[in-house]
């Protein structure tokens, strides 16, 4: 089955809304987009569209987390953390306070809208703010239990979510511990760490590799600050060879994160497949993914390159 | 409270503000001095926050979005009992009188704030807050003129207006100075009264340095229902010290030791002259 993550989110915010009376929805004129309209229809008096004007989104989100409320936040990815970054830098992550960033459209697989939409870095800047913790969940269900998780847990939050539709990889009712790096597929040698539907690209890449009797590992990172220093370095342990797969910039996001783990540690080897330092195009998600090099073809091929 | 009796609390709070920004030879004494009389009415008239009450949110909350103002706001907050800190330690190593206010550092400081802009947009959202809790609470919050060059302060206007927060309250601090020089010159913001009507708020004015003026002011506020209130204070930047005042230099510059002496003896002869 495949379904959108952000579906997703505006299903379980709403459940969590009518739940919990201390959760306030803020959304900047693109609630239909990001599902944050869903908990519109169940507490509409807890729903605030703060128009098109991002920073004072986020200011009204500060406000209302030190004024004791949970906050979720969502616009997309580029403009939730670029315009507004210096806002939620002071306002929101300096003072520690309850605000749950929930960004849509990140990443080239926003595809038709092209490089002014497709949040590469905003990661990178998420996870450059003290007190910012930063989740990247890859489907369905593992984005209903980040959900679930950063409305419990104290403090600032970014979740990273994308437009289009992605497979399941994960069961109705796993149970998931979202802080901690998950083994989808254990093979030798080789290990994929991927995140957002990166996991998808891996899992496919796994099947083709196989034919040519490589198999490699699959870990699935979720949570992006802070990375399971643990979890990765054990993986680290038993693979030569360990490649970052993401759908942003290999500049501050999932490779940066493991590389500052890994690089502490003996003989392992990380190669990035990630966005190089470049700005993407209109297309379908699919060509888009591909002409950018962090495609399933791209994946197979970068690491027959490397064992050779 | 008399006027008088304002006029003394102001008068020992300026001393703060100079002794605060003299120890550290750092800081923005300028733009503290104008809002000085502003924050004396609103921590003794208007706030009613206590001893008792200030750790917590049942009550009415102050944002100083133009942050830099810090001084102002410790030496007030001293003045009024409600904090107990060394203000010589203010802006040194493991104070928590930090350079802008830090909400986590010290109690009293409803938001954390420096960036200029922000604690308007901020204090939006706390009065919506106080709004879904139906507690009658108010949110008012000091923004400089220079302060008001900011686009995301238009943006809280539209958004104050919008959700017709009535329990929301700017006090512009028209002092004119900015660090570069005269607002006029370096980034026209005025005029503010036009601004603040055509965004949907209510508009008052008064003379920043006179309490029956603040006080009619703030009257207006309580009275209006269904927009918010901005109060256009005029006021002098660097009021109280004659060398300070109506001068951009000293925006944030400390006073060296003879500047002190001297300032300090001005202070002492309005005491005087306020307890004759």
């Amino acid at each position: 089955m495949t379904r959108e993550t952000r579906v997703a989110y505006g299903e379980t915010l709403a459940k969590l809304v009518k739940e919990n009376q201390n959760i306030v929805v803020l959304d900047a004129d693109l609630s239909k987009s990001t599902k944050s309209f869903e908990t519109k229809k169940v507490a509409p008096e807890r729903h605030f569209n703060a128009g098109i004007a991002e920073s004072n989104m986020m200011g009204m989100a500060a406000g209302l987390a030190a004024s004791g409320k949970t906050v979720f936040a969502s616009t997309f990815a580029v403009f939730a953390t670029g315009r507004p970054f210096e806002i939620i830098r002071n306002s929101i992550c300096y003072p520690k306070l309850n605000v749950k960033i929930c960004a849509t459209h990140a990443g080239l697989s926003v595809g038709e809208d092209g490089a002014s939409h497709q949040a590469i870095e905003d990661v990178a800047i998420m996870r450059a703010i003290p007190n910012m913790q930063v989740f990247s969940p890859c489907d369905y269900n593992e984005t209903k239990a980040v959900i679930e998780h950063v409305a419990k847990i104290d403090g600032p939050c970014y979740v990273r979510m994308g437009r289009g539709k992605v497979e399941d990889l994960y069961e109705d009712g796993t149970e998931f511990d979202v802080t901690k790096i998950r083994v989808l597929s254990e093979g030798h040698d080789v290990c994929l760490f991927a995140t957002g539907l990166m996991v998808q690209e891996a899992m496919k890449a796994k099947e083709e590799l196989l034919k040519d009797n490589i198999d490699v590992t699959v870990v699935d990172v979720t949570c992006l600050k802070p990375i399971d220093e643990t979890g990765v370095k054990e993986i680290a342990k038993r693979h030569a060879l360990c490649f970052a797969l993401e759908e942003h910039s290999v500049i501050g996001g999932l490779f940066s994160a493991l590389a500052d783990v890994l690089i502490k540690e003996p003989c392992t080897r990380l190669i990035p497949i990630g966005v190089n330092d470049i700005f993407g195009e209109s297309g379908k998600a699919k060509d888009v993914l591909e002409k950018y090099g962090i495609s399933k073809d791209n994946i197979v091929k970068t690491v027959k390159e490397y064992i050779k | 409270m008399k006027n008088i009796e304002l006029q003394r609390h102001a008068n020992h709070i300026r001393k703060n503000i100079l002794d605060m920004v003299y120890a550290a030879q750092s800081g923005h004494p300028g733009g503290s001095l104008s809002a000085t009389d502003v924050l004396t009415y609103l921590y003794f008239e208007e706030l009613n926050i206590t001893k008792e009450n200030i750790g917590g949110l049942d009550r009415n909350r102050f944002v100083l979005s133009k942050g830099h103002a810090s001084p102002v706001l410790y030496g007030t907050l001293t003045e009024a009992g409600l904090i107990d800190e060394d203000l010589k330690s203010f802006r040194q190593l493991n104070t928590k009188l930090q350079g802008h206010p830090s909400m986590k550092m010290l109690k009293g400081v409803d938001m954390s704030t420096g960036s200029l802009g922000q604690g308007a947009s901020v204090s939006v959202g706390m009065a919506i807050a106080n709004k879904l809790d139906n507690n009658g609470h108010n949110i008012y919050t000091l923004v400089g003129d220079g302060e008001s060059e900011e686009g995301i302060i238009y943006e809280a206007m539209m958004a104050g207006s919008h959700y017709k927060l009535d329990n929301l309250c700017f006090i512009l601090d028209l002092n004119h100075l900015q660090i570069d020089g005269r607002i006029e010159d370096v980034m026209n913001p005025t005029p503010h009264k036009e601004k603040f009507e055509a965004f949907g708020w209510k508009v008052a004015e008064c003379d920043g340095h006179n309490f029956d003026s603040i006080r009619q002011a703030f009257d207006i506020f309580h009275n209006t229902k269904e927009q918010p209130t901005v109060i256009i204070a005029h006021t002098v930047k660097g009021k109280g010290i004659s060398f300070m005042e109506n001068n951009a230099g000293w925006h944030g510059v400390a006073p060296k030791e003879d500047e002190y002496h001297k300032a300090l003896a001005e202070l002492d002869e309005m005491e005087a002259k306020l307890n004759d």
